[in-house]
């Protein structure tokens, strides 16, 4: 018990937002966000034909995803796992091949370069399972309350 | 045959039809009753009139067979369309059926000046809808040389109008559009390298402009057939002065009518068409609501043809889309919405384009808030499930957009939830 919710420790909540192809959605969303007075660490889009999911790690998910639903979007959370690389040449390969040896399967994952390094941020569906493996191979990972 | 000839003849067909169907048909011995009428009424062509209607919603009610008049074994054949919920329409024939269609068909072939030592590519398609089959054996009857094309595969259509010397093709408008896009781009000029020289088009609207286009660039005669799988199938065409289809008299008994009111509207008026076909075994349709918008013409054709003519259909009085010359309505599409669970089935618009010559329909629904995912391939994998099951449901392939909840039009009273931007 001690093991798992040491492990809840390192699981960030990213906020999935739905969002149609038409210009001015990002806006809405940032627009929301600013209102609520949620800074935004990290994002991405992930776009098909017609629709895309725009995903933001930010430091108040709670007000963020109220006011979001609040303004008409689809979100939810989704659990995500940030992971602390170097900032320098290979820092993305020592990552990623730790990754692989632990037979990690990623979903999908960002970067982003922030005040305090570099972060990887993946989604996997056994998040932590993915933990444990993580801090067995010596990665230092976001805690949830950096988040907060 | 003389106009007061073909009215008496008329009129003996049709009192034999309504003594038939109100002694066999408990369906319409019923409405007879309701509407307080009995065959005795009916002692002219003017008093047909006082006959109660039949509906496409009649065909749904009663399907698949139980508005059939002839019994099982005496059917030889059946055909299926698109109901207006999910539940097709059932029309069953039997050998007469067949040779009165066929003979109708046949006459207004001739009437185009298609016979014997000509090539029809018969390009609609074949199987439950009834344009296919339907144009084989008229063009059969009248001697010509059928080639059973079907639709698709268009490159290999334009081989066979080229190696076989077709000389009379059987399609869609729009379909006859495409190939010669798809002519073209092979290189093929189908006025200067194929011995086309007619089209039968009809099975969706299309205009007289689009007529004279089709005709000014591939250097042929395009004529109009009109027939709906109810009456029996494609069953009448404009003739070779192109002002009008031909109703043969002996085989329907046309009416315009005001929608709202019913009653029957002068020539030239705009209305909608009712037909009664005068001669059918296993399925009789009396004063059937077809739903399309015309206007009759009861005047001799200047072909010195006697039969009454219906000028090209301008519309519907209900919903029903024509998507590549396939019937949609819209309340199939909201039936088929309504039993997947991702997605909210009450919510939805429908857009129709025209991408170059062929009908394109998109279906925009709203996801519901439980099935939203943070990964694009689960939101995909119920885009695709939704495709799916439109397909089935109506026959077409449609475009799928995934909306968000609450994003689409709600509307107070009646919905408009199709929005058509074909310029025909």
């Amino acid at each position: 018990m001690t093991e798992n919710s040491d492990s809840c420790k390192y699981v960030i909540r990213q906020i999935s937002v739905f969002s149609e192809n038409k210009p001015g959605r990002l806006s809405a969303i940032a627009k929301g966000l600013e209102e609520a007075d949620v800074n935004i660490y990290a994002f991405s889009i992930a776009e098909s034909k017609g629709f895309g999911v725009v995903r933001l790690i930010v430091d108040k998910s709670t007000a963020a995803l109220k006011k979001l639903a609040d303004i008409g979007f689809m979100v939810s959370y989704t659990d995500v796992i940030g992971i602390k690389m170097e900032d320098r040449p290979g820092g993305l390969y020592e990552t990623a091949s730790i990754l692989g040896d632990a037979d990690i399967n990623i979903e999908y994952a960002y970067a982003y370069s922030g005040r305090n390094g570099a972060v990887l941020i993946i989604r996997v569906d056994d998040v932590t399972s993915a933990v444990k493996k993580l801090l067995a191979a010596g990665k230092e990972l976001i805690k949830a309350e950096e988040c907060l | 045959m003389p106009v007061d000839e073909l009215r008496k003849l008329q009129y003996k067909l049709m009192k034999t039809l309504v003594y038939r169907l109100y002694s066999f048909s408990p369906f319409y011995h019923d409405r007879m009753k309701d509407a307080g009428v009995h065959p005795d009424d009916i002692r002219s062509l003017a008093d047909v009139k006082k006959l109660p209607f039949m509906y496409k919603k009649d065909l749904r009610d009663n399907y698949p067979n139980k508005m059939f008049t002839a019994s099982t074994d005496e059917l030889v054949r059946y055909h299926v369309s698109s109901g207006t919920t999910g539940k097709p329409t059932v029309v069953g024939y039997t050998q007469k059926d067949l040779d009165v269609w066929t003979e109708s068909l046949a006459r207004s072939l001739t009437s185009c000046g298609i016979g014997r030592g000509d090539v029809m590519q018969v390009s609609y398609g074949y199987g439950l809808f009834t344009g296919g089959l339907g144009l084989h054996y008229g063009a059969e009857k009248v001697g010509a040389t059928v080639v059973p094309a079907s639709v698709g595969s268009t490159e290999k259509q334009i081989t066979l109008i080229q190696d076989l010397n077709v000389t009379a093709i059987a399609c869609t408008p729009s379909y006859l559009n495409h190939i010669s896009d798809v002519a073209e781009k092979m290189g093929v000029s189908i006025k200067n390298d194929t011995s086309l020289r007619v089209a039968v088009l009809g099975a969706e609207p299309w205009t007289a402009g689009m007529r004279d286009r089709i005709q000014e660039r591939l250097g042929i005669r395009a004529h109009n057939i009109f027939g709906t799988s109810e009456i029996s199938g494609p069953m009448f065409t404009d003739c070779a002065e192109q002002k009008g289809i031909h109703i043969w008299g002996d085989i329907a008994y046309t009416e315009v009518i005001d929608s709202e009111t019913g009653e029957n509207l002068p020539d030239g008026e705009s209305g909608e068409l009712v037909v009664t076909v005068l001669q059918k075994e296993a399925m009789p349709m009396i004063r059937y609501r077809v739903g399309d918008i015309t206007s009759l013409d009861t005047s001799v054709c200047p072909c010195g043809c006697t039969h009454p003519r219906i000028s090209r259909l301008t519309g519907r009085v209900d919903d029903m889309l024509i998507i590549r010359g396939i019937n949609v309505f819209p309340s199939q599409v909201e039936h088929c919405l309504m039993q997947i669970p991702e997605i909210s089935g009450q919510n939805y618009m429908i857009i129709v384009t025209r991408d170059g010559s062929l009908d394109s329909m998109r279906v925009q629904v709203e996801l519901r808030k439980e099935f939203f995912s943070d990964k694009i391939d689960d939101l995909l994998e119920i885009r695709k499930k939704v495709a799916y099951e439109l397909k089935n449901a109506l026959n077409v392939s449609v475009d799928v957009e995934l909306t968000a909840p609450d994003s689409l039009p709600r509307f107070e009273g009646k919905a408009k939830r199709v929005i058509d931007r074909r310029v025909l």
